[in-house]
């Protein structure tokens, strides 16, 4: 089982390079989704086998391709290769990179000066989620239907597209001269 | 009748009364009633100025002061001065002559002014000089009289650039001030030495204190004596501090009237006259004076000759006249100089008003190689003028200039202070007078017309004008020389309170040798003139000057001269200061807040990366400080 | 199977600076977004490991509530770059660096 993990985690972190150094934005999409799938496996090693499920039917399937479809509307084909490969160069990846590697550091130090603790494989059903949830977790889940609910709303107004609203003797058809 | 010299302080009141009701209410009264309000509180002034005299006069004659005191002004350490008020034959002269020459000339400002929009503002600035020549002349000590030293300088400073709008004229208000300012600062060392020395500013306190504290011709009396000459000179503009009363001219014609001919600048002999006993226990001062006098009136009878605009010939003019009041100062003739300052105020206010006329008529033109003709068009200018410039050049006999100055004449020579090169001097001065005084008349109003008169003077104007000609004869018939009847009224009165002159040579025919030596150097002036300006054409609007008549014209090039050894060594350590130490600190105060806020506005900048990378840089350092720290 | 808690922690911190560096580093708006989900990504699987280390559901409550919030953002996020895209004709975070007046 430990070598699914590492292959998993491996996968994992191969993708989301590709995703984050590539040029094309469709394939980064996809490298993104593939990333997904390698957490989700990761996800079922550690014993939570609804998350795991949640991870690929909601992350990877709506939320994605809701991505890929707006891509797909923008339409930004050719012209935006070119413009990203002209706007990453080597030297623009030196600041984030040394500011990502000290960070890296120090949660490295920090998990390393912890004592190594072995993880038991606990298998959560979804039982116990839906228990928690129900119980413990009421109000949260109340106030995450009305962020869904505003996040509808809100994609919904900014998505319009604006109307110039002329005065009604200013419209074709309605002339008064 | 003897209780109206309890109204001294009215006197003085009235004008300020009538500036303080001008600034209150002067935008909202109609024109006529400014003019009345102006013109009124003056007029009060001058006749109660009469009745004071007269009931002053009336059952004294030892001449006592009368002090009058106000209100004490304060009392701090020794120093109490008051608001007061002393009133003697030196003061009431002066009195005299400003509230009547001053009420003449309030008078012919009313139409001259009448069509200009400052015209409230005018009488307000004209009401406070008056006030404040009042208390200069008027005052009891020296504290108070400084106050209307500086008032007067004040005015002065605010109707000479009456007509703020051209730069130019705020540039000659500020020269007169500044260099007054040079005189001043010397008299103020002048009042601190005299207050070290005698605890009390009072100057009759001070008058008969100093014979016995300070010995005569100690260097002590000498120092203040000069100190107090220092002032004089700056207000009286004798040389050296005279670079201002030309350019003084770029104000209106009854401004040049009453300050800068008959008044203001008269307050330098006043000064001189008042401290007469400092200036006996120091000859070596008083025989400055003198010489001061006599290059001065020298100087400027030269710069007159060469002057082609109006005004100026006539501002040089005072300056020589002036001088020849310095030049009886200097040799101890007090009460000839009190007389000349007399007659002086008549016919150089008559001048300047008449010049006034002649400018207002022309529209503005003051060269007067553009003049000519007028006797004809302006028949009263033209002749109440003539009898002023007559009195100038002391035409013998019939003028009152004659008799004043001819005092001066043989007092130069005569009295014991005097000196040969003194009475030539002012032999040379008196030829010099007459030859620009007719030099002036001739060409402005003899010739061909060469500018028609747009405008003819009315009641308002020619009435002053007449009521000063009639001074300018017969204000000399009050002191008759010694050979000729010896009607010493004039200076009997003045000598109630100044000395009387020492005369070393007397003797009735000298006298008359001198006088017939004047009067041919008078009649010599004027024949002069005529054989050179009668009816001459000339070609241009300016003569063509030579370089000797250039330095003349230019005031013997003084402005020049204090350009090169003050003005510019100033500038430049100004220059060079401007960036020291201190200013360094302020401005990089300034520069300090500036780079902040570039600073802090670098970080709203709007680039949504930049702030993901600050985040970033932040998670790090909260990260290390709540790990190690 | 010992896989140890730091471990996963530390896969869940590479995954979260990788995304961090990619936020940084792209100046398109939609590979900022992309690189965004990928840091949720990685805390809710830092959530999912301490879950399990606790034997408890709280993480994976957690888990659930960062996925719904990720998908409310992304709404609202590709609307908003859809404006972007109207108002700028491009998808560069440089040019939206004013504000109105």
């Amino acid at each position: 089982m430990n070598i699914i993990f590492y292959i998993a985690s491996a996968l994992a972190v191969f993708s989301t390079i590709k995703v984050v150094t590539g040029k094309i934005a469709i394939h980064c999409l996809l490298y993104l989704i593939a990333s997904l799938l390698a957490i989700a496996v990761v996800l079922f090693i550690l014993g939570a086998p609804f998350i795991a499920a949640l991870e690929v039917i909601i992350y990877a399937g709506a939320i994605m391709v809701l991505f890929v479809f707006v891509m797909m509307m923008l339409n930004l084909g050719q012209a935006s290769e070119k413009t990203e490969s002209g706007l990453l160069n080597k030297k623009m990846w030196i600041g984030p990179s040394a500011i990502s590697l000290i960070l890296l550091g120090e949660m490295i130090y920090v998990l390393l000066s912890q004592r190594a603790t072995p993880l038991t494989l606990n298998i959560i059903t979804p039982a116990a989620v839906g228990q928690l949830l129900f119980t413990k977790y009421l109000l949260v889940v109340e106030l995450a239907a009305f962020l869904l609910m505003a996040g509808i709303l809100g994609a919904y107004h900014l998505g319009e597209k604006k109307k110039l609203v002329y005065h009604r003797f200013l419209k074709k058809g309605n002339d008064i001269t | 009748m003897g209780s109206m010299k309890e109204f001294l302080w009215l006197i003085v009141a009235l004008p300020f009364a009538g500036s303080l009701i001008l600034v209150i209410a002067g935008k909202k009264l109609p024109r006529l009633a400014c003019a009345f309000v102006g013109v009124g509180s003056v007029s009060l002034s001058a006749i109660v100025t009469l009745l004071v005299g007269i009931s002053f006069l009336r059952g004294n004659p030892g001449g006592t002061p009368y002090v009058e005191s106000i209100w004490q002004w304060m009392n701090v350490d020794g120093l109490s001065p008051d608001i007061a008020f002393h009133l003697d034959a030196v003061s009431l002269a002066f009195i005299f002559v400003v509230t009547f020459v001053g009420a003449l000339i309030h008078l012919y400002s009313a139409q001259f002014m009448w069509k200009d929009e400052g015209f409230a503002r005018f009488f307000i600035y004209m009401n406070l000089f008056v006030g404040f020549m009042l208390t200069l002349v008027l005052a009891d000590n020296m504290l108070l009289l400084y106050l209307g030293w500086e008032g007067v300088g004040l005015c002065s400073f605010l109707l000479i650039g009456f007509w703020y709008g051209d730069p130019a004229n705020g540039y000659a208000a500020r020269k007169a001030f500044i260099v007054t300012r040079v005189g001043d600062f010397a008299m103020t060392i002048g009042l601190f030495v005299l207050f070290i020395n005698f605890h009390t500013l009072n100057i009759q306190a001070i008058l008969t204190a100093a014979p016995t504290t300070w010995a005569v011709g100690s260097g002590i009396a000498l120092t203040t004596a000069l100190l107090l000459l220092g002032g004089a000179l700056g207000k009286s503009a004798q040389l050296p501090l005279q670079t201002w009363l030309p350019d003084a001219m770029a104000g209106p014609s009854p401004v040049s009237a009453l300050i800068h001919s008959a008044t203001m600048v008269t307050a330098g002999v006043y000064l001189i006259a008042r401290t007469h006993v400092l200036f006996e226990l120091a000859p070596v001062a008083q025989t400055t004076v003198a010489i001061i006098g006599a290059i001065t009136l020298l100087v400027a009878g030269l710069a007159a000759l060469n002057q082609h605009d109006i005004k100026r010939v006539l501002a040089y003019s005072t300056i020589s006249q002036i001088g020849y009041m310095f030049l009886a100062l200097g040799v101890g003739a007090w009460s000839a100089a009190i007389f000349h300052f007399m007659i002086h105020a008549f016919f150089k206010a008559l001048l300047f008003l008449g010049a006034g006329v002649v400018i207002w008529s022309l529209d503005e033109e003051h060269n007067m190689f553009k003049m000519g003709g007028l006797w004809k068009k302006l028949p009263v200018t033209f002749w109440t003028f003539l009898i002023g410039a007559a009195s100038l050049s002391a035409l013998p006999l019939i003028t009152a200039g004659f008799y004043s100055k001819d005092k001066i004449l043989w007092l130069s020579y005569a009295s014991d202070k005097g000196s040969v090169w003194l009475w030539l001097a002012g032999l040379a001065g008196a030829f010099l007078t007459a030859l620009y005084a007719f030099r002036m008349v001739l060409l402005t109003f003899f010739g061909d017309v060469k500018k028609e008169p747009s405008q003819r003077p009315g009641l308002m104007m020619t009435i002053p004008l007449i009521v000063l000609s009639i001074l300018s004869i017969i204000g000399g018939f009050i002191e008759l020389p010694g050979d000729m009847g010896h009607f010493t009224m004039f200076s009997d009165f003045i000598e109630k309170t100044l000395p009387a002159t020492l005369v070393n040579i007397s003797g009735h025919y000298t006298e008359l040798l001198f006088q017939l030596i004047s009067g041919l150097v008078a009649v010599a002036g004027i024949g002069t003139a005529y054989v050179f300006y009668y009816n001459k054409a000339f070609p241009a609007a300016e003569p063509q000057r030579n370089a000797v008549q250039n330095f003349f014209y230019k005031g013997w090039d003084f402005d020049l001269l204090y350009d090169t050894l003050i003005v510019r060594p100033v500038v430049f350590l100004a220059q060079m200061d401007k960036n020291d130490v201190i200013d360094r600190f302020y401005n990089g105060l300034a520069s300090l807040a500036l780079w902040f806020n570039k600073l802090l506005s670098a970080t709203q900048n709007g680039m949504v990366r930049r702030y993901a990378i600050v985040l970033a840089i932040g998670a790090i350092i909260t990260l290390t400080i709540i790990l190690y720290l | 199977m010992n896989i140890q808690l730091e471990q996963g922690m530390l896969l869940a911190a590479v995954l979260f600076l990788t995304g961090l560096t990619g936020l940084l580093v792209r100046r398109n708006i939609i590979f900022m977004l992309m690189s965004v989900e990928v840091m949720l990504n990685a805390a809710g699987l830092a959530f999912i490991v301490a879950g399990s280390a606790w034997g408890k559901a709280d993480g994976q409550v957690m888990f659930i509530f960062i996925l719904t919030m990720a998908a409310a953002e992304v709404a609202v996020g590709l609307a908003l770059i859809i404006q972007m895209f109207a108002k700028f004709k491009s998808a560069d975070t440089n040019r939206a660096n004013t504000m109105n007046g």
